[in-house]
């Protein structure tokens, strides 16, 4: 199949608009306005590169840190807001949070914060791909499932891809290894330099890429997007990339390695982008201007929003239980 | 008419809705070594068997329901729901509130529960009321081949998740089937007997003791009226209720273990919603808090018995008139 290439100025932009959404909602939770988040602040790349990589018929699974997802995928950011915010103009009526947001209009199913839940889910999305793909449809549907080095470390991570391999589910499974889990550092939890080596031992081929720059994430989700729907096969994906925040806002990371966080801000995925178009004569200081104008255009427009749309009616409280 | 075993029932429901509905399938270890008739009529895509890993069977269950089929698993033992607990009650329970009602999990879990096998507590465990607990799940039990032919159909008809848990002692016991018979809604209780002297509320194996206590009963001048709930979420309430106001006295008997089990529950609607009918305080025959044992006198001795019924109705309809 023919690759799309990723426009890197336009990475760029919907990356910057991720780091503003969640910089604007630690700003709204320090006043008080919305619960406290957990954010990919650094993770923007594997985000905007893997959903880039994907087509509209494909669906994508995701966990707590899911902003760069959704906005990746074009989500609202009013909407995004509204949900975290629990207002009922949200993607979930309010009901999800922060943590759990959905949105099916966008392919986005089912975001789990249970860790590894969405590990477990995504072979029932990958079985469905396969039972109800139309007969002559030449690109079917895949499923991308993110999850971090903390998921990778429960039973489910191997449940799952065993399944996928021995059923053959069209499965992109997308670690985000951000080198943490929740307040531990993932030395302390595994020996192994990062998680796919463990895929070839269940049958499923894996990469591993530089999960900082976007450009790199992409060309390799294609790649990977390409084989699964040659063979029908799951592939695993890794990303090796730095949660910059703390676990949950607010956190003062005083339990992160100085050096080791300068370390990793230096390699902003969002910053080392810029640097190189800037280098390469494809982005001006103007350029980058009129971006940082429209995202922040788009964040007040997207608070003003959240904030005009009312909470929901008290009788959601029991709605939505049933279907 | 034609007179089948509960495990033919329920095999004759799967068939029957999955030449009705081409998206229902099932699942789970052994399914499609045990259940070759469904295999042959079917094929390896619809039936097919899995690695013995409780967790991802639910999980892909719930995935896939969310995602346009309607998976039947079947996860064998009882106690084995805990490896599948997070995947039923914080997934397949949860996920379509928190995402608002935008997905439908239309799924059945069927696991065999209950005395009569000499299996022991890890095979062994009537787990039922865990769920009833849990929002978004809809738990059936039934004690006859033709509810569990009916209910069975409901259940894979249903947009919810339906856990039917199967007796064990009832798989190999037989009883007449109306061949034209359709689904059984869920929700609707059963009056096995009709009485006027007491209400003996049951379910799952018990029903048939509280028969043979009512068969006791009668003999002695007291006319007990059986109950088989069939559904225990959602609940027929209007049933009990009914028979209490005609009955004033109410015994409710379960093989599980009396704290926090069904029978609180009914006894407290029964308390809130029909105190003044009674003549008696209501009771309750269980299971002990105990592991079920595996020597069958122990097994045996673990289920409620009809002469302990006898006894506790006898004590009742000797206790003084309250009104």
């Amino acid at each position: 199949m023919t690759i799309r290439p990723l426009d890197p100025v336009q990475a760029l932009e919907r990356m910057m608009l991720i780091r503003a959404y969640e910089e604007t909602l630690i700003d709204l939770h320090g006043r008080g306005r919305a619960a406290g988040t957990c954010t990919s602040v650094g993770q923007e790349a594997p985000a905007v590169g893997v959903v880039s990589a994907l087509t509209a018929d494909d669906l994508i699974l995701t966990n707590h840190r899911s902003a760069g997802h959704l906005l990746a995928r074009g989500a609202d950011p009013g909407r995004m807001l509204a949900e975290v915010m629990g207002k009922q103009d949200g993607y979930c009526g309010g009901k999800s949070g922060s943590l759990h947001i959905s949105a099916k209009e966008l392919g986005v199913v089912l975001t789990s914060t249970i860790v590894g839940g969405e590990l477990a889910l995504a072979t029932g999305v990958g079985l469905s791909r396969t039972m109800l793909s139309k007969p002559g449809l030449n690109q079917p549907g895949i499923v991308a499932c993110f999850f971090g080095d903390g998921a990778a470390t429960e039973g489910r991570f191997q449940e799952s891809l065993n399944l996928a391999a021995v059923w053959k589910l069209p499965i992109l499974y997308v670690c985000e290894n951000n080198q943490w889990q929740a307040f531990v550092h993932r030395k302390e939890t595994m020996l192994a330099d990062g998680i796919s080596g463990q895929a070839a031992a269940l049958g499923v081929e894996s990469a591993v890429v530089d999960g900082n720059d976007p450009l790199a994430v992409f060309d390799a989700a294609s790649s990977a997007i390409d084989t699964i729907r040659r063979t029908g096969k799951p592939f695993l994906l890794e990303a090796m990339t730095y949660r910059l925040r703390g676990h949950f806002e607010p956190d003062d990371q005083g339990y992160v390695d100085k050096a080791e966080l300068a370390h990793w801000r230096d390699r902003d995925p969002i910053l080392c982008l810029r640097a190189r178009l800037e280098r390469e004569g494809r982005l001006t200081a103007d350029g980058v201007a009129a971006i940082e104008a429209r995202v922040r255009a788009a964040m007040e427009a997207a608070t003003a929003f959240a904030d005009a749309s009312p909470y929901p009616g008290l009788d959601a409280l029991t709605t939505d239980v049933y279907a | 008419m034609t007179t089948m075993t509960v495990n033919d029932a329920i095999s004759v429901a799967l068939a029957e809705e999955m030449r009705l509905d081409p998206t229902v399938m099932i699942f789970g270890e052994g399914v499609a070594t045990k259940r070759h008739d469904l295999l042959a009529e079917f094929g390896a895509a619809r039936v097919r068997n899995t690695p013995l890993a409780e967790g991802i069977i639910a999980g892909t269950a719930a995935g896939a329901a969310a995602t346009g089929l309607r998976p039947v698993v079947d996860l064998l033992f009882a106690p084995f729901l805990c490896y599948a607990m997070d995947e039923i009650v914080n997934s397949a329970g949860k996920l379509r509130y928190i995402s608002g009602g935008q997905f439908k999990f239309p799924m059945v879990v069927l696991a065999m529960t209950g005395a009569g096998w000499g299996v022991g507590a890890q095979h062994n465990h009537n787990v039922e009321s865990w769920f009833v607990h849990s929002p978004g799940l809809k738990i059936v039990m039934p004690s006859t081949p033709a509810d569990f032919k009916g209910l069975m159909k409901s259940a894979i008809r249903d947009d919810n998740p339906v856990l039917v848990f199967a007796d064990i002692a009832l798989g190999y016991s037989a009883g007449e089937v109306p061949e034209d018979a359709d689904a059984i809604p869920l929700g609707k209780a059963a009056v096995r007997r009709e009485g006027r002297d007491v209400t003996l509320v049951s379910y799952a194996k018990t029903v048939g003791t509280c028969m043979a206590a009512a068969d006791t009963l009668a003999a002695a001048g007291i006319d007990a009226e059986v109950i088989d709930l069939r559904s225990l979420k959602p609940l027929d309430e209007d049933a009990i209720l009914r028979s209490v106001a005609k009955t004033g006295r109410l015994v409710v008997v379960h093989e599980a273990s009396r704290l926090c089990g069904v029978g609180a529950e009914i006894a407290a609607l029964v308390a809130e919603k029909a105190f003044t009918s009674l003549r008696a305080p209501v009771l309750r025959l269980t299971g002990p808090d105990a592991p079920a044992p595996a020597s069958f006198p122990l097994e045996q001795a673990f289920v409620p018995q009809a002469d302990a019924v006898v006894a506790a109705v006898r004590s009742l309809v000797a206790e003084p008139a309250t009104v």
